[in-house]
């Protein structure tokens, strides 16, 4: 953590002033130079490891409580919607994987779908295709979970767990480079199909990686999530009341965390998500209060062993039913042009993080959206740390971001 | 609930006035609102027990162009109770001089989720938000000159006098 003296900002003030008219930007400056006369402004971020990318929280402390933080975003921030008005549907699918790189498959499900279903051809999508999406999407989701639990072990003080989900996570890179041809930023999933069929020999090799992966999740709650001194850290820390949480729109494992089963897998019913069975994970309240860190840690672990069921049952039917077959053509049904009708087209599905959200805006003219809204679960769910960290310990706001899972590639897109 | 019983609802209780036109016969109807009411019809939305649109999804702020002139913002709002989705759009004729901004109400104090998006809009495409409580850029530096995501935006070549290359 960088420890600034605002002493010099102060002398800066008069010069920033001429800078810019904005009214809320000079009353921020003076609440940030006042708070460095009475209390601390600590900067933590960006360059900060419990920030989980380059996030600045500028926190205004007393002692050891934080009084108020002021979430500073945008580091990261590489012109996603300009971009998507200048590039086809089809070419667009690269930056979309690009927005939340933990979970790049989900990310461009919701914007594949988006377009397929204003092409009107989402029922025409062939059944082993659906089947292929969801078995790579749920894969992802894990592999995203894993990276959040790690992470937010390492946050809190204990170090292994982070090393032992590194370690189950990269059996899900290779897999997915297997199937893609890259491990992390995959532009696999395309409208109306995919980039190609699996490679001969993947769902067995699924298979066993469900079969190696459960008693790995047993562990991992073993070691941390029944771990006492976890609990002592987390458990009735950051406590988000529903209400909050919906007013704030967050939604995925933080909105879960709080108590409501909301998941467009089940809501929407889109893709193949319908023909599956799985529980959707809320936070009870076990260790603590509904809504606190642990709850929102222990949503994601139920997730990890639902998306596990999930698998399965894909791979058995990609094994019996929908077997491969040798002219079987996975771009078969991709329009040669895709020009949609002049509509404007709100496309939610549930990511790892929560709900990745597309308002397109077709012109109905040219290959080209007119313009495009992305809507990042971790967005929303990051603008609920301000009303979470008031009054909280420093030691608690890691404790609290890091229950919050956010990847900022999504936060500044 | 149905978009024209929607429909009926907001107009029994504010008047016809309030709903300036409607898209119909595409994939997600929209309705289109009078920009000075609808916090009250947001609100109402929000707490009327047969709607119960708690959940603001996507706050989009939109630049209908130079030949257009027209700027506007939807709201893509859900129910969690009745699980239900509805489209809402306001839009104003507007020059677009930097200097005098298009301006619609804020959204802030019925749902939380407007305010990061808000100042997003505003940060991207220069659309002030009236009674917003923190109305600064988000995603660009303070000292950012015009808003990007308009159609007419030329990109600096400096920056801070240095070089865009």
């Amino acid at each position: 953590m960088r420890r600034d003296c605002h002493a010099i900002a102060r002398n800066d003030i008069s010069i920033q002033l001429e800078m810019t008219q904005n009214e809320a930007f000079i009353k921020y400056q003076q609440k940030i130079a006042q708070a460095a006369t009475q209390d601390m402004v600590l900067n933590m971020g960006p360059q900060h490891p419990s920030t989980h990318g380059v996030l600045r929280l500028e926190l205004i402390t007393d002692g050891e409580i934080v009084k108020e933080a002021i979430p500073h975003l945008g580091y990261l921030h590489r012109c996603f919607e300009k971009h998507a008005e200048a590039l086809t549907y089809q070419q667009t699918i690269p930056f979309t994987d690009r927005m939340d790189y933990l979970a790049s498959m989900n990310n461009s499900h919701a914007w594949v779908m988006g377009v397929e279903r204003m092409l009107g051809i989402d029922q025409d999508i062939p059944k082993r295709i659906e089947y292929i999406r969801v078995l790579v999407c749920e894969l992802n989701r894990i592999a995203s979970h894993l990276i959040a639990l790690g992470t937010y072990g390492i946050d809190i003080g204990a170090f292994t767990p982070f090393l032992w989900c590194f370690r189950d996570r990269e059996h899900i890179m290779g897999m997915l480079e297997w199937a893609s041809g890259s491990r992390l930023l995959y532009n696999y999933i395309w409208i109306g199909g995919l980039f190609y069929d699996l490679p001969v020999g993947f769902e067995e090799r699924c298979a066993e990686f469900v079969t190696y992966f459960r008693p790995k999740v047993k562990e991992l709650n073993e070691l941390l999530t029944d771990n006492q001194i976890f609990i002592k850290r987390t458990a009735n820390v950051g406590v988000l009341p529903l209400d909050v949480a919906i007013n704030y729109g967050c939604s995925g494992p933080v909105l879960r965390g709080s108590g409501v089963k909301w998941d467009l897998r089940r809501i929407d019913n889109y893709s193949a998500y319908p023909e599956l069975d799985f529980e959707i994970p809320v936070g009870k309240g076990e260790m603590g209060t509904v809504g606190d860190c642990w709850d929102r840690y222990k949503v994601r672990v139920d997730e990890i062993a639902e998306s596990l069921k999930m698998i399965e049952q894909c791979v058995e039917r990609l094994q019996k039913d929908l077997k491969r077959t040798t002219d079987f053509d996975p771009r078969a049904k991709m329009p040669r042009k895709i020009t949609p009708k002049a509509q404007d087209y709100y496309m939610r599905a549930e990511g790892a993080r929560g709900e990745v959200g597309f308002y397109f805006m077709a012109d109905g003219k040219t290959e080209i959206p007119f313009r495009v809204k992305a809507r990042g679960p971790s967005f929303n769910n990051l603008s609920v740390i301000s009303e979470l960290s008031k009054g909280v310990m420093i030691a608690d706001l890691i404790a609290i971001l890091g229950s919050i899972d956010i990847v900022l590639g999504e936060v500044d897109r | 609930m149905i978009l024209s019983e929607i429909k009926d609802l907001l107009i029994s209780k504010f008047g016809s006035e309030v709903i300036v036109g409607e898209e119909a016969g595409i994939l997600q109807p929209a309705l289109l609102i009078a920009p000075s009411r609808i916090v009250e019809v947001c609100r109402e939305l929000r707490d009327n027990e047969a709607t119960y649109f708690d959940y603001l999804s996507c706050l989009t702020g939109v630049d209908y162009g130079v030949e257009a002139g027209k700027f506007g913002v939807v709201y893509n709002l859900a129910s969690i109770p009745y699980q239900t989705q509805l489209t809402l759009k306001i839009s104003i004729e507007h020059g677009r001089d930097v200097e005098n901004l298009p301006s619609f109400p804020s959204l802030v104090e019925v749902y939380k989720t407007a305010d990061w998006h808000e100042r997003e809009a505003y940060d991207l495409l220069g659309i002030f938000f009236e009674g917003h409580p923190d109305l600064r850029r988000i995603l660009l530096p303070d000292d950012w000159e015009g808003f990007p995501m308009r159609k007419d935006y030329q990109a600096a070549e400096y920056y801070k006098g240095i070089k865009i290359d």
